[in-house]
């Protein structure tokens, strides 16, 4: 699990036209480990894409290196603009989805995910015998003779995947896979993406604006703004980082104290902890009314992590010895200042867009 | 039927015939070439590029009365006269391929890029792209282009009698014109519209079949029935 299979180093991109320089990516590293998830999350125009595109080369980097499965593409990708043999080959092991799902409309679901091991010259026979399991295994068997136009779109992205693992890839780029698609749709395909993290061990590199996303798949999240990543780690990482702006996207709280004399305090839930009833046991032990202002929680792998605020009656000084219990359970508190009555995170939109 | 009608219908056929395969052998990878050499394209070079468009740009200029004297000796090198049909597929082709190969230039222009990166993604070649994603995927283009080139080469035709070529309208043009015989010149007009209207009709149900596989690209109606004659047509076949 802690193999990194992509590894970018000080990559940046600078585009140049006629009288200007736009710095898409401002030395990016980034690291994703053998079989996690990994989402990159960013405003439009925050150099996400041009990272997901520079992974394969689709997009040369102006410097820096890109390694993949241990390969380093940007050595195999020469001086040209046109991509060597040795460059096509190893882009053949990195299996890619898009927003538009690009499917040929002139072939059949199936000649569609049969087209990489054209490719990569299997023959005939394995090639439909290839193609029908991954059909079957994006839940599409009954469609292998349909033209992509009669499908739906969350249809169109399974037709995708299965192109995109067709060539058994150990990563999967996914390039806003979702963002084409309906909520509902949406969490069919990461659930899709997420069983296939799963069972073939594949690792995901997706770049995404929504944040329900991260939430819902990634293990681990990176923030990036003006062709820079601001913020990166697992999500409990994340979490247990004070100001983390990833964190209060994925966990926004709000609520405000209810009236002067009360104390406000952010507990983060990213341990342990989360499994123990530790708001009841508070109420209980040190026989204080406990109102939770907001909560935000999630339960990862049977563990709950998100973020919580509570209000306590009195002033911080009459509260010190329950906030003194919360922080020996293990869990992260932080005190709102009395001033702070506004909301400290914006809505996960406001970060995600 | 007449017996010159036959003789010159049949020599229409040759003559097109002929410059068709030619045009369409010699325009698609030209038009190919325009595409890949361009800005932005997989083989970019812009200088192949900018003497492959003045070729085409200076080829699609010359009237082609003038082509067809200029190109006299040419077409003896090739086909060993300057007079007779044969003589005059030469010209048809060398004025038909640049306009062909700009249709064509337009039609893979038209083939979403998505599909291109998609493909380079999967570690296919510029060939790969070529051929498993600019040509098919826009099959019904490319067929509708072809058809709107063999209507222009009939068009076109009509002054194969500057070379002895013959044809329709070398016979509409002698018999009906010049000796005033307005009733059979307006019987080989007759001849041509069917023809046109038989080349359309089979254009638009090739191009119709290729794109109902897909059932995206926009699949032309059929024309025939509701003009007549060959809209699409830039060069109507002139008479006079």
């Amino acid at each position: 699990m802690d193999t990194p299979v992509i590894t970018t180093t000080a990559l940046r991109k600078v585009y140049r036209s006629r009288d200007r320089e736009i710095t898409a990516l401002d030395g990016v590293d980034l690291t994703v480990r053998e079989g996690e998830v990994y989402g990159v999350v960013g405003r439009s125009g925050a150099g996400k894409s041009t990272l997901i595109r520079c992974v394969n080369l689709l997009e040369r980097p102006t410097s820096g290196t890109v390694e993949v499965a241990g390969r380093d593409l940007t050595a195999l990708a020469g001086r040209s603009d046109r991509a060597p043999a040795a460059l096509r080959a190893a882009r053949a092991g990195i299996g890619m989805v898009f927003q538009h799902f690009n499917l040929l409309s002139s072939r059949t679901v199936q000649d569609n995910v049969e087209l990489p091991l054209e490719i990569l010259g299997v023959t005939r026979r394995e090639r439909a015998a290839r193609a029908r399991d991954l059909l079957d295994l994006v839940g599409l068997a009954d469609k292998a003779r349909a033209y992509p136009a009669q499908l739906s779109g969350g249809q169109k992205q399974r037709v995708g995947i299965a192109r995109a693992l067709a060539g058994r890839p150990r990563v999967l780029l996914s390039d806003e896979a979702t963002s084409a698609l309906d909520p509902e749709t949406t969490r069919s395909v990461l659930e899709l993406l997420r069983d296939l993290n799963r069972q073939l061990g594949l690792t995901v590199l997706l770049i995404t604006h929504e944040m329900d996303v991260v939430k819902a798949v990634c293990d681990s999240a990176a923030l990036m703004k003006g062709g820079r990543v601001v913020e990166s780690g697992t999500v409990a990482e994340l979490l247990a980082t004070p100001g983390s702006e990833l964190a209060d996207a994925l966990f926004p709280v709000g609520g405000t104290a209810s009236g002067p004399d009360r104390t406000v305090v952010d507990l983060t839930f990213h341990g342990d902890s989360a499994t123990r009833p530790v708001i009841s046991r508070l109420a209980r032990t040190y026989n204080v009314d406990v109102s939770i202002l907001g909560a935000a929680m999630e339960t990862y792998d049977g563990r709950q992590i998100g973020r919580m605020r509570i209000e306590l009656p009195g002033r911080f000084e009459d509260n010190v010895v329950p906030i003194g219990y919360l922080r020996e359970q293990g869990l992260q508190v932080d005190i709102a200042p009395e001033a702070t009555a506004e909301p400290v995170t914006g809505e996960p939109a406001a970060v995600g867009k | 039927m007449h017996p010159l009608l036959t003789q010159a219908l049949g020599d229409t056929l040759r003559m097109v015939g002929w410059s068709a395969a030619v045009t369409v052998a010699a325009g698609l990878p030209l038009g190919v070439l325009l595409v890949l050499t361009d800005r932005g394209g997989l083989l970019r070079n812009l200088a192949v590029n900018k003497v492959l468009a003045a070729v085409v740009n200076l080829g699609r200029s010359l009237p082609f009365v003038i082509l067809m004297i200029a190109l006299m000796s040419f077409t003896r090198a090739v086909v060993g006269t300057t007079i007779g049909w044969q003589a005059a597929v030469v010209p048809l082709s060398v004025g038909a391929v640049p306009f062909f190969a700009r249709l064509v230039e337009t039609s893979l222009r038209e083939v979403d890029h998505g599909l291109v990166e998609a493909v380079q993604a999967m570690g296919g070649s510029t060939w790969t792209v070529v051929r498993k994603v600019l040509l098919p995927e826009s099959l019904a283009s490319l067929v509708a282009g072809a058809t709107t080139t063999v209507i222009a080469l009939i068009g076109y035709s009509a002054m194969a009698g500057v070379v002895g070529g013959g044809g329709l309208g070398d016979l509409a043009l002698r018999y009906g014109y010049q000796r005033f015989e307005t009733g059979f010149m307006w019987v080989i007009v007759a001849v041509l519209v069917v023809l046109v209207t038989l080349v359309q009709l089979a254009g638009d149900l090739a191009a119709r079949a290729v794109a109902r596989r897909g059932r995206t690209s926009a699949a032309p109606r059929l024309r025939l029935l509701r003009t007549g004659a060959a809209p699409s047509s830039p060069s109507a076949p002139s008479t006079t």
